[in-house]
């Protein structure tokens, strides 16, 4: 009767297909799926990272302080003789938890008062938009120096404050994406099934703008890790000796000078690929969640 | 076909497309001449390869597209073995071509007489100092009022129809040989496509030009074709002259197309290919004399502020408040009623209000004033937002128009049709729900192994058919049909038209169908109310105001519609 449609099997599972779909975007797309692999890196070192270094990322050794990148400390020791290697893979922990969480904390907030002030519009979206101009009428990092330096010294504080700075982001994505869609035909059958206002929002318009906002996650991820070891390098946030990304290219830093560079340098490349990870993914799993690319 | 060397020569072409799942080819070994001065049709429904042919032809098939094989000589120059640059010049110059929606063809932020300057200069039909002349000349020739003036206006100051006069400009400006028209008037009302087509004609008439003309509709290229070229899945399976193919169609599919498209005398049933014809007639509809109100509509109103005079805080700093005409009717005070069991057309071009109306009796859209009365209660009264809530939302649904634009693109269909009955449906447990689902699909005639996919995944007619599923989902007394085919092509509208006739007499439905095309209305609906500009101008039965129109308005509409000969 109707014109067939394509031809691929509608009983075929649904976790198969959505495997045999990462699987060509990373065939289609090499670079995401580098990118990937750092990511399990990271994820795995995150998990059991703690249980599998060879030393105690808090030991210091005087006798061994200031070696050079050997066959035992594969990157070195500090200049109290801890081991590099132990307190960059133990790091990771805390810097992706800040990442995680923080992100995690703007997309609440920002993700869905942006949502709402694209859909109803009037005074919730004059309200929104206002408060985003406010965020980013400052020096974003600056902004969050003053949130810390206010609230305490604290790694929640880190978090809170690294959510504040990217809301403005999340709010003006996600009510760009709600604003489009709020007069499309699929809302307006949507209050037709007799669907309240609360439930159009959360269960027909925000799964559709999900596809952006993961991409905007990932990017905002590198830019959360990036912005949790600056507070940390200037010395907010973390504190020595808690092994973190930033206060470990901190301490580093002035031993380039003497030659010691490995105590700045590994730290500093393991920030990098983080960030660079978090970016790449970004476009891959855009591609990974859209149905629409699924054919 | 008197000349000896045609304009256009093309032969054994095929395009193939690299796709995830291989090579697609779009066009198969097709072979198409086009004379000079001729005006071609090439007609087929979606799919069929036609505008992938005029873009080989153009050379303007995107990365993913190449012609396999096959020659396409224009004016016996070889164009698919010319240089990018060589083509570039020749598009334009000598061949132009009008796409489908004018609006999204032009530049929207520059003056229109600018766009038209920009393709003389480039083409060097005029130097800077006299373009602006050529253009408002050539704005005349498109029979712009008032050039000068329009001269210095933005595309989205035009109505469609001027919009696409405009493209038409642009693609005449240099005087071309081949015009390439892809679809120019879907989306235009029809007395404005009459108004395009009749201009297109007699300026290629005029100056000698070839034509081919792109569409889905039969009847258009009935009206204005010489020869007709008919496309089916990527191949030519009949060419004639117009005269000829539509008196006698040899091929199936021909014959199948014609059986497809509305017209005047035609019958539901005879829409449909004589083999799948079903065999019961349709009952006709129950007498209505005694039949009880259902929708009663009096003196409703819609009222919308003109631009600029918005209410916000920031209107405390506007110099004065707004003058008291600056309300725009979209809806000026119309009364009408719709019984039970009956089918009510709502006809008019767009902007008469008619899907305003719709929207204000569906309860998506608060009216200024008047009344709605449902079932004798009134249901204007509570606010659009609230009316979720209230127990008539199920008795009154909505076929939209865009069957794509109407589903959520991230659920299933199970899950779409679902969705009323979930929120409204009473029902407890998935599989029960599942069960509903099925029952449904099966009623409106979507394989239930269909039922899985997403949206993308499912055709415009399949699509269609979960629109109408959910609308029927929870048994509600009246539909409204908001051009429920306007998306779709020929032979699937006559499969749809079919289904919600039947649904309507087996599920005792009423229907308010609005539509632009008379000919669809007249084969669906008992009565019919023609509307213009926010007012009604005519009601009666259908048979009535189509055989005898007694307004200038609805004569005007009927003689615009194109037809193939009966």
């Amino acid at each position: 009767m109707s014109v067939a449609a394509t031809p691929a099997p509608a009983q075929a599972s649904a976790a198969v297909a959505t495997l045999k779909h990462a699987r060509y975007i990373i065939g289609e797309n090499p670079v995401t799926g580098v990118a990937f692999g750092i990511f399990v890196l990271l994820a795995l070192a995150a998990l059991i990272g703690p249980f599998i270094v060879p030393f105690d990322p808090l030991a210091s050794d005087t006798a061994a302080a200031l070696n050079s990148p050997s066959a035992k400390h594969w990157f070195g020791t500090d200049q109290l003789g801890r081991d590099i290697f132990s307190r960059v893979v133990v790091a990771t922990r805390l810097d992706l938890g800040i990442a995680i969480f923080s992100v995690a904390l703007v997309f609440a907030l920002g993700g869905l008062s942006g949502v709402a002030a694209g859909y109803f519009g009037g005074w919730t979206d004059r309200v929104v938009g206002r408060l985003a101009d406010t965020i980013m009428a400052f020096p974003l990092f600056v902004l969050a120096m003053g949130i810390v330096a206010a609230l305490g010294n604290t790694v929640t504080n880190i978090v809170i404050a690294t959510a504040i700075i990217n809301f403005p982001l999340y709010a003006r994505v996600a009510r760009a994406e709600a604003n489009i869609r709020r007069d499309a035909g699929f809302v307006q059958a949507a209050r037709l099934c007799g669907n309240s206002e609360m439930r159009i929002l959360l269960g027909h318009i925000l799964p559709n703008i999900m596809p952006i906002m993961m991409v905007q996650m990932s990017l905002t991820m590198g830019y959360a890790i990036l912005n949790a070891a600056g507070l940390s390098f200037i010395g907010l946030g973390v504190r020595p000796p808690t092994p973190e990304w930033g206060i470990m290219v901190a301490e580093g830093a002035a031993f380039i000078v003497s030659g010691e560079w490995w105590i700045a340098f590994f730290p500093g490349v393991t920030l990098m690929l983080a960030v660079f990870c978090f970016n790449l993914l970004g476009d891959g799993l855009r591609d990974i969640v859209d149905p629409q690319r699924r054919t | 076909m008197t000349a000896a060397l045609p304009l256009l020569d093309v032969r054994n072409l095929t395009v193939e497309f690299a796709t995830r799942r291989g090579i697609v080819t779009a066009v198969e070994q097709i072979s198409i001449a086009v004379a000079k001065g001729e005006t071609l049709g090439i007609v087929g429904e979606s799919g069929s390869g036609k505008s992938v042919t005029s873009y080989a032809v153009m050379r303007i098939l995107d990365r993913a597209g190449k012609i396999a094989n096959g020659t396409v000589s224009f004016s016996g120059i070889d164009i698919r073995g010319m240089k990018e640059d060589e083509v570039r010049d020749l598009r334009g110059r000598e061949m132009s071509m009008i796409f489908q929606n004018p609006r999204a063809a032009l530049n929207p932020i520059r003056k229109v007489g600018k766009q038209i300057e920009d393709v003389l200069i480039r083409h060097v039909q005029a130097a800077p100092s006299d373009a602006r002349e050529k253009a408002i000349e050539i704005l005349r020739q498109v029979r712009i009022a008032r050039p000068e003036e329009r001269y210095h206006a933005y595309p989205f100051e035009l109505s469609g129809g001027m919009c696409q006069r405009i493209v038409i400009a642009l693609a005449l400006a240099c005087r071309p040989q081949l015009l390439i028209a892809d679809e120019p008037t879907t989306g235009l009302d029809v007395t404005t496509q009459k108004a395009v087509m009749d201009l297109v004609v007699e300026l290629t008439r005029e100056r000698g030009m070839s034509t081919i003309l792109i569409t889905h509709d039969l009847g258009l290229a009935a009206t204005y074709c010489d020869r007709v070229v008919v496309m089916e899945k990527g191949k030519v399976v009949e060419t004639a002259d117009s005269a000829i193919i539509f008196k006698s169609p040899l091929h199936p599919y021909t014959q199948k197309l014609m059986r497809a498209t509305p017209r005047p005398n035609a019958t539901l049933r005879g829409l449909l290919p004589e083999g799948e014809a079903l065999p019961n007639p349709i009952p006709a509809p129950p007498a209505n004399d005694d039949a009880a109100m259902l929708l009663k509509v009096e003196n409703l109103v819609k009222e919308y502020p003109r631009q600029g005079a918005t209410t916000s805080v920031f209107s405390l700093f506007k110099p004065k408040a707004p003058a008291a005409d600056a309300t725009f009717r979209a809806v000026d005070g119309i009364s009408f009623e719709v019984r039970r069991g009956e089918s009510v057309g709502l006809v008019g071009e767009s902007g008469c209000g008619k899907s305003t109306t719709s929207m204000m009796v569906m309860r998506l859209l608060d009216p200024t004033s008047g009344r709605i009365l449902f079932n004798g209660e009134d249901i204007g009264g509570t606010k659009a937002k609230d009316f979720a809530g209230l127990p008539q939302r199920r008795r009154i649904q909505m076929v939209f128009q865009d069957p794509t634009d109407s589903l959520n693109p991230r659920f299933t269909a199970v899950r779409a049709i679902a969705d009323p009955l979930l929120r409204m449906g009473g029902l407890k447990g998935g599989a029960a729900i599942r069960a509903r689902c099925e029952e449904l699909a099966r009623r409106v005639g979507l394989p239930v192994d269909l039922l899985d996919r997403f949206p993308h995944q499912l055709s415009g007619g399949q699509k269609a058919r979960v629109g109408i599923a959910r609308a029927i989902a929870l048994d509600p007394e009246l539909v409204i049909l908001d051009e429920p085919t306007a998306a779709l092509d020929v032979s699937v509208q006559a499969v749809v038209l079919n289904l919600l006739q039947d649904l309507k007499v087996s599920l005792g439905m009423s229907y308010l169908f609005v539509s632009h095309d008379l000919y669809v209305v007249r084969m669906l609906c008992d009565r019919v109310i023609v509307m213009k500009s926010g007012r009604i101008v005519e009601e009666g039965p259908t048979e009535r105001v189509l055989a005898a129109p007694e307004a200038e308005y609805t004569r005007e509409l009927l003689s615009a519609i194109p037809h193939p000969p009966v």
